[in-house]
């Protein structure tokens, strides 16, 4: 029985040695860049091990501030408020910029507005414009889609867009990025907003203040309504958790971002 | 040797009895040390008959009267669907159906209710929605109205197989009795059977109502989410539980907003438990009237 014991404990202090196993939790918009640059990863470093989760910006901070993740996505910048939870805890965060990020405004296929200016979509988000024809479109009633009102993207959009003025209180709310762009895929009159990374066939992308959210646009400041991606660690990373953000930032990594539909740092 | 593991075995099972309870007061506790917080930012009555819901704006507003409203709004609806369904198929199961119908739909009404919510959400966001959208010509097929639609046939198996068990609990000298002073089939039905099973349904229904107004992953797929006093039944809306799971990931944790997510949890569990309570009560007293006290 002992020894049994003994076995089991050396298996697993054997484990640890061989460390290597993090979790990366947090914002949805990232999501698909983490996952795909932890699979790259691995394959690249059979010995190491990432663990990815999504759950949300919020959600990420939250638990690397309890200390059950290693590396927090988030699609926003970090809240006063929790980093003063963290540092309460003795963690200071910091932050990598991994990615940039356009907030597409998209419509039905079938909707022939090719742009909207800033002023526009503020005027459609807090319910003074209620119908296409208003704004030189076809008599139709706006479905206005909004992301939650927690989660990072929105909170970029209400920057940027609303000058932090309260959505239209009949506005759809999606928990995703994919919710929004399925919905808007089947409702001839919805406006909605998503990350660059989720602009398909079945939506129609719209220049804002005449400009298409594109690479181009974003990385060259154009596109107004851009924002980075983050990837919080504690303190200096190092190991494994060095490593991969490395990878992440290195030319591998971003030419997964590329892939992923968002913008490459250079 | 054999005693100490009866004594064992006894202490074992007493501890399992037990843990429910110990689940119950912690769950409360919990809820309430959390809850509680958000009612030094907003006061009770402001909090339960505010109408707008901006917890992320500057500064927040924690109205709930919306979603409260929303949530009784598709149960009001879901109710209209699950028990006409519901107590239906129960008369019918128990009094028309022959042994070979009762043992196809007996276990079928069962794997209904074992259809895990998200199918039920899946189905609804993909199939039921788009197919409302265009069939009624509405900006939207996230509605109160498609809501009620799946959450009634969600809660259809709970009614259907509590009111079922109450019919059976109807002793068979009422029916007899019934028979024989010269009442038909329908008479009986309707004058003997039905008001004697009758807080027995009343308790299929209200737990049928709670098994609603507590579902959470369909409402968040096909509500809507909008967080508006229904004024229609083709209204999108945000359901309590919708709004607990759409923000409880993006909320700080200890900030104002996830204080006010525990509060809607705190609501939603009283208004579950007095359903439950009064279903619990009904079904009590219809055992004493019946004579079958235990």
């Amino acid at each position: 029985m002992k020894k049994i014991i003994t076995i089991v404990m050396l298996l697993g202090l054997a484990a640890q040695a061989s460390a290597g196993k993090i979790v990366m939790e947090g914002s949805t918009t990232v999501l698909p860049i983490a996952q795909k640059a932890a699979e790259v990863f691995m394959k690249n470093n059979p010995d190491e091990e990432i663990v990815v989760r999504g759950g949300g910006s919020g959600v990420g901070i939250a638990s690397m501030i309890d200390g059950t993740c290693d590396i927090a996505d988030a699609s926003r910048a970090i809240k006063p408020a929790e980093l003063e939870k963290a540092s309460k805890k003795g963690r200071d965060l910091k932050a990598h910029i991994i990615a940039m990020d356009g907030i597409s405004h998209i419509v039905h296929p079938s909707n022939a507005t090719t742009g909207l200016t800033r002023e526009q979509i503020r005027l459609i988000y807090t319910s003074r414009v209620k119908n296409w024809k208003e704004i030189g479109g076809p008599d139709l009633k706006i479905v206005v889609i909004s992301r939650d009102s927690a989660s990072g993207t929105f909170e970029a959009f209400s920057e940027l867009v609303l000058d932090k003025k309260k959505v239209r209180p009949d506005a759809i709310m999606q928990a995703s990025n994919q919710g929004i762009a399925s919905i808007v895929a089947r409702t001839p009159g919805a406006i909605g907003y998503v990350g660059l990374g989720y602009v398909t066939d079945a939506v129609k992308a719209i220049a804002v203040d005449g400009v298409m959210p594109d690479k181009n646009s974003v990385l060259r400041n154009k596109y107004a309504i851009s924002r980075p991606l983050f990837m919080y660690t504690v303190g200096v990373p190092q190991g494994t958790v060095k490593k991969f953000i490395d990878f992440l930032k290195g030319p591998e990594g971003q030419k997964i971002v590329g892939e992923e539909g968002f913008v490459p740092l250079k | 040797m054999n005693r100490r593991k009866e004594r064992l075995i006894k202490w074992l099972f007493t501890v399992t009895a037990f843990a429910s309870l110990a689940f119950l007061v912690g769950i409360v506790l919990v809820l309430f040390k959390e809850a509680l917080p958000v009612f030094k930012v907003v006061s009770p009555k402001a909090f339960l008959l505010g109408t707008s819901w901006y917890p992320t704006a500057e500064p927040p507003e924690f109205g709930i009267l919306p979603l409260i409203a929303a949530s009784l709004w598709v149960t009001s609806g879901a109710l209209l669907i699950c028990v006409p369904l519901g107590v239906g198929s129960a008369l019918y199961l128990h009094e028309l159906a022959g042994a070979k119908q009762r043992a196809l739909l007996k276990p079928v009404i069962e794997i209904l209710a074992s259809v895990p919510s998200i199918v039920y959400g899946f189905f609804g966001m993909v199939v039921v929605a788009p197919f409302l959208q265009r069939a009624l010509d509405l900006p939207i097929g996230l509605t109160a109205f498609t809501t009620s639609l799946i959450l009634g046939v969600m809660a259809t198996p709970t009614v259907a197989s509590i009111a079922e068990d109450a019919l059976s609990y109807v002793p068979r000298s009422f029916r007899e009795a019934s028979f024989a002073v010269g009442a038909d089939r329908w008479q009986t039905l309707t004058k003997v059977i039905i008001p004697a099973a009758g807080s027995g349904i009343s308790t299929a229904v209200i737990l049928g109502m709670s098994r609603a107004i507590g579902e959470t992953m369909t409402v968040l797929m096909v509500a809507g989410g909008s967080a508006i006093i229904p004024e229609s039944i083709f209204d999108p809306v945000r359901p309590m539980t919708a709004a607990i799971a759409a923000e409880m990931g993006e909320a700080p944790v200890g900030s104002d907003h996830y204080h006010a997510l525990f509060a809607i949890a705190l609501i939603l569990f009283l208004i579950t438990f007095v359903f439950n309570v009064a279903a619990e009560y009904i079904s009590r007293r219809y055992r004493l009237k019946l004579g079958l006290a235990r």
